[in-house]
């Protein structure tokens, strides 16, 4: 178990080490975040703004203007909430390379409660002109997702959690933009899945394994570009897809799959997320419990849609 | 130097053949861009985006027209494309669009977004030792953008003296006087509490401009531009109806007689 926080903190170091034009743009939650470390090896790269969200994501846009890759860098739900018209506007409209750490996404600040749970911020980056959303599922692959973005031309949102999550990926599994990762291979039904919702994904489909039931689990960490080539050869396979991520059902990962196949290759797309709620104070296990977003719920959902035809 | 009314004189042309636009605040700012295009900032026409060139954030991007007539007659893409204001396919968007046209520093329009642009501009050209300056110009109406202030606040903190602020102070917002709206004041003051040396000069006497720009200061440098909105033409002076109101045929004429 490791935070995946901390794999964004390993690849910002890497990054910074490799890569002279990456810069850090800071809200005042360094020490949260763990970016306090970029600060301590590379102090004249790390700008601490103050709680001042707006101006950061302005000055990143400057700075990206110059030829810096910045990444902005704060709660997921002020990063990419409380900025988002300037993210829009000036980093988006530029085609800027900024890349938005969207640190604490989901319910897994737990104990903050509603305010500081980022459940919307996936939709409201996804639909930015030219936006790349990486939703990574585990340290390493959040270290990669930060390394990856390097050769991205054009902002990025990568969206990362607070709590120790699973370990899934090895170190050298690289994130690939556009590239979502087939996991385990099942007849019945698929779980596409993002973010911690993979790892109950991986859970969901060992219990349903128990029962005879077979299905696919599939990361599909690049929410934009969606892997539209992964869909169509699980399609191929089974014509039920089950989505899950931490995050409202509306406009996320849910949105993003059944967009495609609707217009494509129509099929059952069955959401598993946040029901157009807020979270509310609890530990994460206990916040995720009450919005839906379990191991249990996902077996539930693939039954059902088995049930159902 | 070119003169103003040739400036102004493009302004409500360009308008009057998009059927838009805003001719009040582009009036307002003619002389502060010419003293910048002309006297201030190192810039080379032929090389629009030379490494060490001073650059301009224009935040208040309603008052592209003056911007575009400024970059057209300093030489950076021909005066004949001043026409093709607000068309489909064309360079001269209807607010500042950087990809399409050359000269464009930044592109805005949507205010409170420049000051921090424009510093992050600045932080970067200090961390690389290029000698190039950074100039914002900010509307009056405009800094009731609480953002304007969160960047007021960080560009001092961060000892950033290679940044220029004007403020275009006309006065007149879309609805109304930005007193009457929301007031500003008292603007050299609040410049001053956030850290920034201020000048106020008279945005229409280039004399007085010139000196404004050239106070010496350890400090970042907000400059407050007295300026009139719609200055030039008698009926648009002062006026929250001509923010962004395009001219009619009578009008052009009437206001072209004006400026002669």
């Amino acid at each position: 178990m490791k935070p995946t926080r901390q794999g964004y903190v390993e690849g910002l170091l890497e990054a910074g080490e490799t890569d002279e034009r990456v810069v850090v743009v800071d809200g005042d939650v360094s020490r949260s975040t763990g970016t306090i470390a970029f600060k301590e090896k590379f102090p004249d790269r790390f700008f601490n703004l103050g709680i001042a969200e707006q101006n950061m994501a302005e000055y990143s846009a400057g700075l990206a203007l110059e030829g810096f890759i910045p990444f902005y860098s704060t709660y997921a739900v002020f990063a990419a909430g409380r900025a988002w018209e300037q993210i829009r506007t000036s980093i988006c409209n530029m085609g800027l390379n900024v890349r938005i750490g969207g640190a604490h996404g989901g319910t897994s600040v737990g104990p903050d409660g509603a305010t500081h749970q980022a459940l919307e911020d996936i939709a409201i980056m996804r639909v930015l002109p030219g936006m790349t959303v990486l939703v990574p599922a585990d340290s390493n692959q959040t270290r990669q997702a930060v390394l990856a973005s390097l050769n991205i031309d054009g902002p990025v949102y990568i969206r990362y959690g607070r709590n120790p999550v699973a370990e899934i990926y090895h170190r050298e599994d690289t994130v690939v933009p556009g590239r979502g990762r087939v996991l385990r291979q099942g007849k019945h039904a698929s779980v596409m899945a993002v973010g911690t919702m993979v790892s109950a994904a991986l859970q969901a489909a060992e219990i349903l394994s128990g029962e005879g039931i077979e299905v696919s689990v599939a990361d599909m960490v690049s929410v934009k570009p969606l892997d539209v080539q992964l869909i169509k050869y699980l399609q191929d396979i089974s014509g039920i897809i089950v989505t899950a991520e931490d995050h409202q059902i509306a406009g996320g990962l849910f949105g993003a799959v059944s967009e495609y196949t609707s217009e494509n290759r129509p099929c059952r797309v069955i959401p598993v997320g946040v029901a157009d709620s807020f979270g509310c104070s609890g530990t994460p296990e206990e916040v995720m419990a009450y919005c839906g977003l379990t191991s249990d719920r996902i077996v539930e959902k693939v039954k059902r849609a088995l049930e159902e035809g | 130097m070119i003169s103003a009314g040739v400036i102004r004189e493009d302004i409500l042309r360009m308008i009057h053949s998009a059927g838009s636009g805003h001719p009040g605040g582009s009036l307002s700012l003619v002389e502060i861009l010419i003293h910048l295009y002309w006297k201030e900032m190192r810039i080379d026409p032929d090389n629009p985006r030379m490494i060490n060139r001073d650059r301009l954030v224009l935040s208040k991007g309603h008052g592209a027209p003056a911007l575009y007539s400024v970059l057209a007659r300093r030489g950076f893409f021909p005066v004949e494309q001043l026409r093709s204001l607000r068309e489909f396919g064309s360079g001269l968007q209807g607010h500042p669009h950087m990809q399409s046209l050359p000269g464009l520093d930044c592109s805005t329009g949507s205010l409170g977004h420049g000051l921090g642009i424009a510093a992050g501009m600045a932080l970067g050209l200090s961390m690389r030792n290029n000698p190039g300056r950074v100039f914002c110009i900010l509307g009056d109406g405009e800094l009731q953008e609480g953002s304007v202030w969160e960047s007021a606040m960080s560009v001092p903190a961060l000892k950033q003296t290679n940044l220029t602020v004007v403020v275009d102070r006309n006065h007149v917002q879309l609805d109304d006087a930005v007193d009457r709206v929301m007031p500003v004041e008292p603007l050299a003051e609040k410049w001053k509490a956030f850290g920034w040396e201020v000048a106020v000069c008279n945005g229409h006497d280039p004399v007085d401009l010139a000196r404004a720009f050239s106070t010496k200061t350890g400090k970042p440098l907000a400059i407050i531009a007295e300026t009139v909105k719609g200055k030039g033409v008698s009926f648009m002076e002062n006026s929250a109806l001509w923010h962004g109101r395009a001219p009619d045929d009578t009008e052009l004429q009437k206001a072209l007689e004006e400026l002669k």
